[in-house]
C-alpha cells in the first residue's frame, strides 16, 4: 500500500524512535475495516518533543498508543533505541513500558474512581519501583507537589472527590512516578482550565529540561502544541500531511489542511465576525472508506484531477519544512 | 460567605415580556468528607434568557461541574448538601418531586457531560445510547429509532453514521465520543441545555461546526444555553454572557463583550495572561497563576484569590470583596482593587517594592514583552 513517503526521516542512528510504514486497523461489526493509520513514518530525537495534530478521528491516539503497542500494529515497525518492539514478546515488551510511559486521553475515566490517590499514583511502582514503603510515599508526595497538588490533602482522597483537571494532574503524575525516557501524552491539557494548562507546560517543559524527557503531544489546540513542540507533524484520516519545526510549520503552512486548522483557530476577541452556517450536505470522509488519493481532496479548495488518483508524497519544500500535497502553498 | 449576590442587583424585566427561562439564586453546594465540609460552591447566582448562551469559565476544581450539576438535580452523591434556587420556566427545579423532573428531563432540559467515557455506557451500543431517552420518550419503534439515530449522528458530523450505530463506546475516538454525548443531549430537543466542556476534544474545525450547530439549535427553538469552557475563543465567539468562577464563588460577570475589553477582577485578567498565543513563538514561558488552588475545606478568608492574587493588600485579606455591579450596572465584579484603576496601580507598585512573589513574576513578564515590543 502506498505510504506518505519517508524523505522526512533522519539517520536512523540519530533517532531515539523511528516509526516507519504503520498501519492500524481495526475490523468493525458488518465486516467493515476502519483504516485507523495507514502507512505514516516519522521519528523523534532524543530530548525532542514531537507535537501529533489533526482532525478528531485521524489516528492521533492510535499512533499514540502503537507506539507502546496497545495493541501491536498490524503492520509497520516501530523501534525504540533501535530495538523492533512489534517482535518483543509481551514480557519483554512491558519491560519496555517503564520508560515508555503514556498519559491516556478522558482523564476522569482513565482513573479509577474509588481508589485512593497515592495508590493510584503508587501504582506504577509496584513492580518496577523501589520496595522500601517510606520511598514510595516520599516519591508520591514529590510528584503530586510538581503537578500543583497538595499531597497532604489529596494523598488519602479517592479519585472521583476530584475536578476534571484535578484528575488529569493526578494521572500525569501516576506517569511520571518511573522517570520514563519517553512520555506519549494524549490531550494532556485539554481538561484543564488555561492556568493549570499553562502551569502543566511550564512543568512538561521543566522536567524536560532535568530528566532529558522526550515527549510525544497530541493535542488539537494549535497554540499548546506550537508552545511545546519543536517539531509538529500535522494528520488527516489516517495520514501524515506535513511535518516541519514548529515555528515554521505556524508561519509557513504549506498543506491546505495545515492551513485550514490555522485559520479556524477560534480567536479570544469577541469583534470577529464568526461563519455560522451549518453545512448538513457535504460529504464527511471516513476512514471506513477513505478517499483514493489524497485523502483531503473532498475538502481542498485546490483539489485537481491527480489528487484524486495519485496518493501525494512527502516532499522536503524548504529545509526540513516536508508536505505530501500535489500544490502545496508556497 | 458571599452576602451580595448577583441576583440581589438584576433588575426584573420592566415589561416582563421576556421572562428568563432560568433563574438560580444562591446556590450552595456542599460535600461532607471525613475531612470536612468541601464548599464547592458558594452562593452562585446567574439568570439566563432564551435563545441566549451564558458562558461560564474558571479554574480547575472552582465548581463550574457541581453548579451544573447542582441546578439540573443530577446525582452528585449522597455525601451533598445543596441549597439555593433554580426556577425553569418560574418552577424551581430543586423542589419538583422525581416524577415531575424525570418529565423535565429528556423533553425540556438536557446536558453534556464533561467526561465522555463517564457518561456513556461501556457495554451499550452508541446507537442504542443515542436513543434511549426518546425512545421511552416519545414511544417509537426499535426501526424509527435507528434511522432517528444515523440522522444525529450526521449532525454532529460523525461520518458513516450506520457502520458507527454498532461500535462501542471504546472503539470511537475521543472527539466521536463527546460528539456521540452531544447527540444524545440534542435528540430530546431542549430548550434548556447545560454543556460541560462539550467541545474539549474537537480538533477546531470540527469545533467550529458542532458549535455552529448548537448556535442552530438554539435559533430554532430559542434553546437556552450555559456554556462551561475554558476555550476563551470559544467564550469570545459564542457567549453572550460570561460567569467567571473561582473558589466556588462568581468572581466577575458581564456580557462577554464588555468583559474581554475592560475585565475588572484580577483573576480574569490572570486567566488572559496565561493563555498560549499562535503568534508567540515555540517555547515561550507561560504566565500560569502563582501558587495552589484554594483549600474548599478551609477557603482562604477575605477575598479567596488573595494568596495568589499580585495586587493583594491586607484588607484583601480580611474582607471579602462583595460582586458589585461596576460601569453601567450590568458588570459586576468582586473586588477591592480593580484592574485597571489608580487603586490597583498602587497596590501594583507596593506589592514590587515589598518583594512579593507572585507580584515581581507579573513585573518580570510585563518588563520582558515591553522590552520586545520596544525591540521591534
Ligand atoms: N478499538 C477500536 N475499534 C474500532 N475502531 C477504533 C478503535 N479505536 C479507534 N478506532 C477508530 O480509529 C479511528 C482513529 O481513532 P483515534 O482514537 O486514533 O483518533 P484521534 O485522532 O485520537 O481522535 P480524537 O482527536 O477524537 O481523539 C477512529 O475512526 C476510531 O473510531
Ligand atoms: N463527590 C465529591 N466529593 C468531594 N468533593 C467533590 C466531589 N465532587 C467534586 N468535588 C470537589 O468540588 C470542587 C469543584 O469540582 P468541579 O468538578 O465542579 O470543578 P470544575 O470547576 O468543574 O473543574 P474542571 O474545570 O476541572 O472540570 C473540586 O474541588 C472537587 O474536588
Ligand atoms: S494533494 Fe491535492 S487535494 Fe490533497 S491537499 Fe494537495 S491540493 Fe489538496
Ligand atoms: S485585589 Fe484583593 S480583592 Fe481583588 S482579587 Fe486581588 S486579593 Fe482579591
Ligand atoms: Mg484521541
Ligand atoms: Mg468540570
Amino acid at each position: 500500500m502506498a505510504g506518505s513517503g519517508k524523505a522526512h526521516l533522519r539517520p536512523e542512528d540519530e533517532t531515539l524512535i523511528r516509526v516507519e510504514d504503520l498501519v492500524v486497523e481495526y475490523d468493525i461489526p458488518g465486516g467493515d475495516t476502519v483504516k485507523a493509520v495507514s502507512g505514516i513514518s516519522f521519528d523523534i530525537k532524543a530530548g525532542e518533543t514531537l507535537g501529533l495534530v489533526g482532525e478528531s478521528g485521524c489516528g492521533k491516539s492510535t499512533t499514540g498508543k502503537a507506539l507502546i503497542q496497545l495493541p501491536k500494529p498490524s503492520s509497520g515497525s516501530v523501534k525504540h533505541n533501535l530495538v523492533e518492539l512489534t517482535g518483543l514478546s509481551s514480557e519483554a515488551m512491558r519491560r519496555r513500558r517503564t520508560d515508555l510511559q503514556m498519559i491516556f486521553q478522558d482523564p476522569i475515566s482513565s482513573l479509577n474512581p474509588l481508589r485512593k490517590v497515592e495508590d493510584i499514583v503508587a501504582e506504577p511502582m509496584k513492580i518496577w519501583g523501589p520496595k522500601d514503603k517510606s520511598k514510595q510515599q516520599e516519591m508520591v508526595d514529590n510528584i503530586l507537589d510538581a503537578v500543583g497538588i497538595d499531597p497532604e490533602q489529596a494523598r488519602g482522597k479517592l479519585a472521583h472527590e476530584f475536578s476534571g483537571g484535578q484528575c488529569q494532574r493526578i494521572s500525569i503524575a501516576r506517569s511520571l512516578i518511573l522517570d520514563p525516557e519517553v512520555l506519549i501524552c494524549d490531550e494532556p491539557v485539554s481538561a484543564l482550565d488555561v492556568s493549570m494548562q499553562a502551569q502543566i507546560l511550564n512543568l512538561l517543559e521543566d522536567l524536560k529540561k532535568k530528566y532529558h524527557l522526550t515527549l510525544v503531544f497530541i493535542a488539537h489546540d494549535l497554540a499548546v502544541v506550537k508552545n511545546i513542540s519543536d517539531k509538529v507533524a500535522v494528520m488527516y484520516l489516517g495520514k501524515l500531511c506535513e511535518v516541519a519545526q514548529s515555528d515554521e510549520l505556524y508561519e509557513n503552512p504549506a498543506h491546505p489542511y495545515s492551513k485550514l486548522l490555522l485559520d479556524s483557530c477560534p480567536e479570544p476577541d469577541p469583534t470577529v465576525v464568526i461563519d455560522q452556517t451549518v453545512s448538513d450536505d457535504d460529504e464527511l470522509p471516513s476512514p471506513i472508506n477513505p478517499p483514493s488519493g489524497c485523502r483531503f481532496r473532498t475538502r481542498c479548495p485546490f483539489a485537481t484531477e491527480i489528487c484524486s488518483t495519485e496518493e501525494p508524497q512527502m516532499e522536503e519544500i524548504r529545509p526540513n519544512h516536508y508536505v505530501a500535497c500535489h500544490h502545496p502553498l508556497t | 460567605m458571599n452576602t451580595t449576590t448577583a441576583a440581589d442587583n438584576v433588575a426584573v424585566d420592566a415589561d416582563n415580556s421576556t421572562s428568563p427561562l432560568l433563574v438560580v439564586e444562591d446556590i450552595h453546594t456542599s460535600f461532607m468528607v471525613p475531612g470536612g465540609e468541601v464548599k464547592a460552591v458558594r452562593g452562585v447566582s446567574f439568570e439566563l434568557n432564551q435563545g441566549k448562551t451564558l458562558g461560564v469559565v474558571g479554574e480547575s476544581g472552582s465548581g463550574k461541574t457541581v453548579l451544573a450539576r447542582s441546578v439540573m438535580r443530577l446525582n452528585l452523591g449522597n455525601n451533598v448538601i445543596t441549597s439555593g434556587s433554580a426556577k425553569f420556566r418560574g418552577s424551581n427545579i430543586l423542589d419538583l418531586r422525581p416524577k415531575a423532573m424525570q418529565k423535565l428531563w429528556g423533553n425540556e432540559i438536557a446536558m453534556v457531560f464533561q467526561d465522555p467515557m463517564t457518561a456513556l455506557n461501556p457495554l451499550v451500543k452508541v446507537g442504542r445510547q443515542v436513543t434511549e431517552h426518546v425512545r421511552h420518550h416519545l414511544g417509537i419503534s426499535k426501526k424509527e429509532a435507528r434511522s432517528l439515530a444515523i440522522d444525529l449522528l450526521n449532525e454532529v458530523r460523525i461520518p458513516e453514521p450506520e457502520n458507527r450505530l454498532d461500535s462501542y463506546p471504546h472503539e470511537l475516538s475521543g472527539g466521536m465520543r463527546q460528539r456521540i454525548c452531544i447527540a444524545i443531549a440534542l435528540a430530546c430537543e431542549p430548550t434548556l441545555l447545560f454543556a460541560d466542556e462539550p467541545t474539549t476534544a474537537l480538533d477546531v474545525t470540527v469545533q467550529h461546526q458542532i458549535l455552529n450547530l448548537l448556535n442552530r439549535e438554539q435559533e430554532t427553538r430559542e434553546m437556552g444555553m450555559v456554556l462551561v469552557t475554558h476555550d476563551l475563543g470559544v467564550v469570545a465567539g459564542r457567549t453572550d454572557e460570561t460567569m467567571v468562577m473561582y473558589a466556588g464563588n462568581v468572581v466577575e460577570k458581564s456580557s462577554t463583550k464588555e468583559l474581554f475589553e475592560d475585565m475588572q477582577h484580577p483573576y480574569t485578567e490572570a486567566l488572559f495572561r496565561s493563555i498560549p498565543k499562535t503568534n508567540e513563538r515555540s517555547h515561550t514561558r507561560l504566565t500560569a497563576i502563582a501558587g495552589r488552588p484554594p483549600d474548599l475545606i478551609a477557603p482562604p478568608s477575605g477575598c479567596s484569590f488573595s494568596p495568589r492574587c499580585p495586587y493583594v493588600q491586607q484588607k484583601c485579606r480580611e474582607e471579602e470583596p462583595p460582586l458589585i455591579p461596576v460601569n453601567n450596572g450590568s458588570h459586576f465584579s468582586a473586588c477591592w482593587f480593580p484592574v485597571g484603576t489608580e487603586e490597583n496601580q498602587e497596590a501594583f507598585r507596593k506589592n514590587v517594592a515589598a518583594g512579593l512573589p507572585q507580584t515581581l513574576v507579573i513585573e518580570e513578564t510585563l518588563t520582558k514583552s515591553s522590552e520586545k515590543e520596544d525591540g521591534v
